[in-house]
């Protein structure tokens, strides 16, 4: 029976319901697949009684038959959700011993479905990065590797891609505010969806930026992204920005039919000096739509080039403004005071003690561009930029175009610390593909489709209209079984 | 716009982190760079273009105003870092 961590979320559903197999043995064996990963470092906080206690409920509730899709899933939790009891720290310092007294609605809803949380994933601190490297509890490594370096697994939820990747969990919750669900998953052969803003609901996720946080699934396949979405998904009262609208059941809707579809393939997104294999990807992905039925049109999309821009405004003051309850008052850790020491010197050493440079660049430049003589100049022209990049979007899905089709990243994953002689700018191209998607408010998928030449998985991005996530995923999932990407890394961990 | 240390040290204070004064001026270094790619957005013709508010066409929903939680004073201290007699407690603030 071994191996059992190796199922995907659907093949596990099945054999669940069979009785083939109970969720505390898919459980117990990616506790012990966990255990033998310490190296990769995507695991930082597990928690084995929790999962083989909520795995026994589940498999209880499965006897009763009629149980959710989900129920009995063994997933892991990106540090960033706050889980009831568990530590929460946005794998920062200033969170160290915080453990919430409460849960997040997305990880609430996977345990009302029946999950198992396995433990909590690394990521970069509060989402701020695109390599992992910036986590207090020390870099992830891709289970990737093709010479002797360490890989990054991409960022922010680089815990997460690594550990699906590496099947130390059938799936994983995710964040993206810039790219951080995609582009790990590209670095890491796996897929990863980023719902259209709203979706799911933000409560109990520590926020980064409000106007473009967004939780979603990072999966072994583009069903199990369609099951653990609409399990994530749906309204609450506590998000004020999360919709009113019925969860479609999105796995139904993958029938692989897009005959008739309209692809629009963004001029704009083919960038001076991209690499041939990144061209060869995207244009091999578009011949398999074609090939599939899906009419091919070139779009414009002009404002591209001005949303890494507009994002590096937008989510540093938003940040700004979140990351100022971290004071050393009501959670965390707090700074050791010099007698005569005031609250401010409190607040002053706690932060700096507490966040990582990265955190502190984006905190310091937040609060730059909200200043007093600089908000207009700096903020809110972002903010126009930022309707004008959404317009772009709406004025092609106006013509009738259902989807639009990109790289996900750039290149493929790069070696650890190779960026850190680098300015942060050369760090924030990684997002190039991804960012306007957030800026947009839109879905977007990665979908493994191919390797570089030295044998790295590669991604393909599908954005969808608002709200039709299942369309998007029905087309993603037409790409998948075109692109037939099965590969895995062997382990060397 | 250049920041020079000056600057710096201003933007540190207002965000309420302390950086030592040998390192305010490769702070404002990386702020020069940050900033610089930032001005490009100085080319986008954004006449008559209202900044974005909301991503989504929705209103802000509103909720009825009435209390819905709390007696939680205990969960409410829980991480605290320090609390006394039911509040957080800090350094002293008024002399």
């Amino acid at each position: 029976m071994g191996e059992l961590n190796k199922l995907t979320i659907s093949e596990a559903r099945d054999r669940l319901r069979s009785k083939e197999i109970s969720s505390v043995e898919l459980t117990n064996s990616c506790l012990a697949e966990i255990d033998a990963a310490d190296p990769l470092g995507a695991f930082v906080h597990k928690t084995p009684e929790l999962a083989l206690a909520q795995a026994e409920n589940a498999d209880e509730r499965l006897s009763q038959g009629n149980a959710p899709d989900m129920c009995g899933i063994p997933l892991g939790i990106k540090d960033l959700f706050c889980t009831k009891g568990v530590e929460s720290q946005a794998a920062s310092r200033i969170l160290e011993g915080f453990k919430p007294e409460y849960e997040s609605t997305v990880s609430q809803n996977l345990l009302d479905n029946g999950t198992v949380m396995l433990g909590k994933l690394n990521m970069d601190e509060f989402a701020m990065g695109s390599s992992n490297e910036t986590s207090v509890y020390g870099d992830v490594i891709n289970p990737w590797k093709i010479d002797e370096r360490n890989l990054t697994p991409g960022g922010s939820s680089g815990g997460s891609a690594a550990a699906v990747a590496a099947d130390l969990c059938l799936a994983a919750t995710g964040t993206d505010t810039g790219g951080s669900i995609r582009q790990p998953a590209a670095f890491t052969g796996i897929v990863g969806i980023k719902p259209t803003y709203g979706r799911c609901s933000r409560w109990g996720v520590i926020a980064f930026a409000s106007s473009l946080d967004q939780a979603g699934p990072m999966t072994k396949t583009v069903r199990d992204g369609a099951i653990m979405l609409e399990a994530m998904a749906g309204h609450d009262p506590k998000d004020s920005t999360s919709v009113s609208l019925p969860v479609p059941n999105f796995e139904a809707m993958l029938t692989g039919n897009i005959k008739g579809k309209r692809i629009g393939i963004p001029k704009e997104y083919r960038l001076e000096g991209m690499p041939s294999e990144i061209e060869k990807l995207w244009s091999d992905g578009t011949e398999m739509l074609r090939l599939a039925g899906a009419k091919i049109e070139d779009v414009s999309l002009p404002h591209t080039k001005y949303a890494l821009p507009a994002y590096y405004v937008i989510a540093p003051a938003e940040a700004s403004s979140n990351l100022a309850r971290y004071d050393g008052v009501r959670y965390g850790r707090r700074a050791a005071l010099s007698s005569g020491d005031g609250i401010n010197e409190m607040y002053e050493r706690t932060r700096a003690e507490g966040f990582g440079s990265e955190v502190k660049r984006r905190v310091m430049i937040g609060t730059y561009v909200l200043s007093a003589g600089f908000y207009d100049a700096y903020y809110n022209r972002a903010r126009r930029v930022r309707a004008l990049i959404k317009e772009d979007f709406d004025k092609v899905f106006s013509t009738g175009i259902d989807a639009i089709l990109t790289p996900t990243t750039p290149s493929a994953a790069f070696g650890l610390g190779e960026m850190s002689d680098a300015d942060p700018v050369q760090m924030y191209l990684n997002d190039v593909f991804t960012v306007t998607v957030n800026l947009a408010g839109l879905p977007g998928v990665s979908v493994p489709t191919g390797f570089d030449k030295s044998g790295l998985p590669l991604g393909l991005q599908v954005i969808g209209r608002p709200w039709e996530e299942a369309d998007m995923l029905n087309i993603a999932y037409s790409l998948e079984q075109s692109a037939d990407f099965s590969a895995k890394p062997s382990k060397w961990w | 716009m250049s920041i020079d240390a000056n600057t710096a040290a201003k933007v540190a204070k207002l965000a309420r982190i302390e950086v030592e004064n040998q390192d305010l001026t490769a702070l404002a270094k990386e702020f020069n760079d940050i900033l610089g790619f930032i001005e490009q957005l100085n080319e986008v013709d954004v006449s008559g273009v209202e900044p974005m508010t909301s991503v989504t066409p929705q209103k802000l929903i509103r909720r009825s105003d009435n209390i819905t939680d709390g007696d939680r004073q205990a969960s409410v201290l829980k991480n605290a870092p320090l609390s006394r007699e039911g509040f957080y407690a800090v350094p002293k603030v008024v002399e």
